[in-house]
C-alpha cells in the first residue's frame, strides 16, 4: 500500500484555497464593477496577473513577505512562535494567490450578465441589499460562480511552482500529489512517480467532468 | 400626489422633467431614447437626478438643495419593468412573498394567495418565470407590486414584450387594475393607442424635454393635427 499522504495533502489545500476564494473572488467581482473606471483597469490588472506570472515568480514575492526574515514572516515568527513558510498549510497562501484570479474572472463574467433591472426591482420591492445579493444576484449567477469555484479548485490540486517554493517537499509533510511527482522522478522512482501521474489524471479528469455537467444545463436554458 | 421637477445630463442631451400628476393615469410619450425609462428611474431612486425635486403626496423623495435622496426601498413605488423583472431563481408564489417582506413571516402565506387568486395566477404558483408567456409574467409582476403596497405606479413600456394580439386582450384587463389602485400612475410608451386607451393625461417628451401635460382627448386631436399619417395608421 503507497502512502497517501501527498494525495490527502492536496485535496485538503484545494479545498481549503477553494473556499476562500469563493469569497474573495465574489467580493472582488463585485466591487470592482462599482469602482471609477481608472481604478477598475488597475485593479483588474492586478487581480488577474498571477494568472499570466509564473508561479515561480508568485512563489518568490510571497517569499518576500512572509519569509521568517520579511515582513509578516518575522512578525509571526516574533509574536506567535510560528514560521509561515514549509508547513503544509503554506502552500495555502501560494495556491490562493495562483487560483484567485480564475475564481475572480468567472464570477466577473457571471455578474456582467446578471440584469440589473433585477436588484432594481428587489429594492424598488424594499428588499434589503443583503437579501438582494444572496437570494437574486448569486443563483441567477450560480452557473458561472460553481465553475468558478470547480476550476479554481481543479487548479488548486495540479499548482507545483509557487507550492514548492513555499512549503518545499517533505514528505509526511508538505509534500502534495505534484511535488510528489517531481520528488520521486528526480531520485529516480519512476515507478511510484507514475502511480501519482496516473492518480493525478484522474482528479482532473473526474473535476472537468464535473465542469461540464454545472455547465450544460445552463447552456440549455439560456437557448 | 407625484410631483417631479428635475433634470439630469445624459450622453445625447439633458433630460428635463416636469410632473405635477393627480391620482388617475399619467402618460410620458416619447420615441425610443427620449428619456422617459430614465425619468421613471430618476422618480424609483434607482437613478439620481443632477438637481430637482421629486414629492409624492407630501413626502419628499428627492431634493437636491437639502440632500435629500431616500433610498429605492424607502419610496413606495411600484415599478412594472419593460421585460417585468421576474426573479427566475423563485416560483411565482416566491416572487410574490419577496414583495410581502414588509409584513411578518406567517402572514405572507396567506396574503400571497389572495393575490394571486385576484391576479387570477393562482394555477402558476409553483411555476418559474421562464416557463409563463407574457401575459402571465405581466400580471404575476402586477400582483408581486401590489404585495409591497405602492403609493404610485411606475409602468415602464407595458406592453412592448407582449405581441399586438395578446396586448389588446390584456388591456382592458390592465386598465381595471389601474383603476383599482387609488394613488396615480406614471406609465411610459411609444405607442398612441395604448396610450389613448389607457392614459388620462398626457406629456409628450422630445429629446429629454418634456412639454406641459394635456388632456387625453386634447393629445389626441394635437397628435391628429401635428401627425396625420402617424394617426391613420395607428387608428
Amino acid at each position: 500500500m503507497m502512502d497517501l499522504y501527498p494525495l490527502l495533502n492536496s485535496l485538503r489545500i484545494a479545498a481549503i484555497s477553494a473556499v476562500i476564494v469563493f469569497f474573495i473572488g465574489i467580493a472582488a467581482a463585485y466591487y470592482i464593477a462599482k469602482c471609477p473606471r481608472i481604478i477598475k483597469g488597475v485593479l483588474d490588472v492586478i487581480f488577474t496577473l498571477p494568472l499570466v506570472l509564473p508561479p515561480t515568480v508568485v512563489g518568490y514575492l510571497l517569499l518576500l513577505v512572509l519569509g521568517p526574515k520579511r515582513l509578516i514572516g518575522s512578525f509571526f515568527l516574533e509574536h506567535f512562535d510560528q514560521k509561515l513558510t514549509m508547513q503544509w498549510w503554506s502552500a495555502i497562501f501560494a495556491v490562493t494567490v495562483i487560483v484567485f484570479p480564475l475564481m475572480y474572472r468567472t464570477a466577473r463574467g457571471a455578474f456582467e450578465n446578471f440584469d440589473e433591472n433585477l436588484a432594481s426591482a428587489g429594492r424598488t420591492l424594499g428588499l434589503s441589499n443583503t437579501y438582494i445579493f444572496w437570494r437574486i444576484r448569486i443563483p441567477a449567477c450560480k452557473q458561472g460562480i460553481i465553475a468558478g469555484v470547480v476550476l479554481a479548485f481543479a487548479r488548486a490540486l495540479g499548482e507545483y511552482g509557487a507550492t514548492s517554493m513555499i512549503a518545499g517537499y517533505t514528505p509526511g509533510k508538505t509534500a502534495t500529489v505534484s511535488t510528489a511527482v517531481y520528488n520521486l522522478w528526480r531520485i529516480g522512482n519512476d515507478e511510484l512517480a507514475l502511480k501519482w501521474v496516473l492518480i493525478n489524471i484522474a482528479i482532473s479528469a473526474v473535476v472537468l467532468l464535473c465542469i461540464n455537467l454545472v455547465e450544460k444545463p445552463y447552456k440549455r436554458r439560456s437557448r | 400626489m407625484l410631483y417631479a421637477d428635475f433634470e439630469k445630463r445624459l450622453d445625447l442631451f439633458t433630460l428635463k422633467v416636469h410632473i405635477d400628476a393627480e391620482s388617475g393615469i399619467f402618460s410620458l410619450f416619447g420615441a425610443s431614447g427620449a428619456g422617459k425609462s430614465m425619468t421613471l428611474k430618476c422618480i424609483a431612486g434607482i437613478e439620481k437626478p443632477d438637481r430637482g425635486i421629486i414629492r409624492l403626496g407630501d413626502k419628499v423623495l428627492f431634493d437636491s438643495e437639502k440632500h435629500i435622496d431616500l433610498t429605492p426601498q424607502k419610496r413606495h413605488v411600484g415599478y412594472l419593468f419593460q421585460e417585468y423583472a421576474l426573479f427566475p431563481d423563485m416560483t411565482v408564489a416566491g416572487n410574490i412573498k419577496a414583495g410581502l417582506h414588509h409584513l411578518p413571516r406567517r402572514e405572507r402565506q396567506a396574503k400571497a394567495a389572495e393575490l394571486m387568486e385576484r391576479f387570477r395566477i393562482s394555477p402558476l404558483a409553483d411555476k418559474r418565470p421562464a416557463t409563463l408567456s407574457g401575459g402571465e409574467k405581466q400580471r404575476v409582476a402586477l400582483a408581486r407590486i401590489f404585495a409591497s403596497e405602492p403609493e404610485v405606479l411606475l409602468l415602464d413600456e407595458p406592453f412592448s414584450s407582449l405581441d399586438t394580439f395578446l396586448k389588446w386582450e390584456l388591456i382592458p384587463y390592465f386598465k381595471e387594475t389601474l383603476q383599482s389602485f387609488a394613488g396615480c400612475s406614471i406609465m411610459v410608451s411609444h405607442n398612441i393607442d395604448e396610450i389613448i386607451s389607457l392614459c388620462d393625461t398626457v406629456s409628450v417628451i422630445q429629446n429629454g424635454v418634456a412639454e406641459p401635460a394635456v388632456g387625453i382627448d386634447d393629445f389626441q386631436a394635437m397628435i391628429k393635427a401635428k401627425y396625420p399619417s402617424v394617426y391613420l395608421r395607428n387608428s
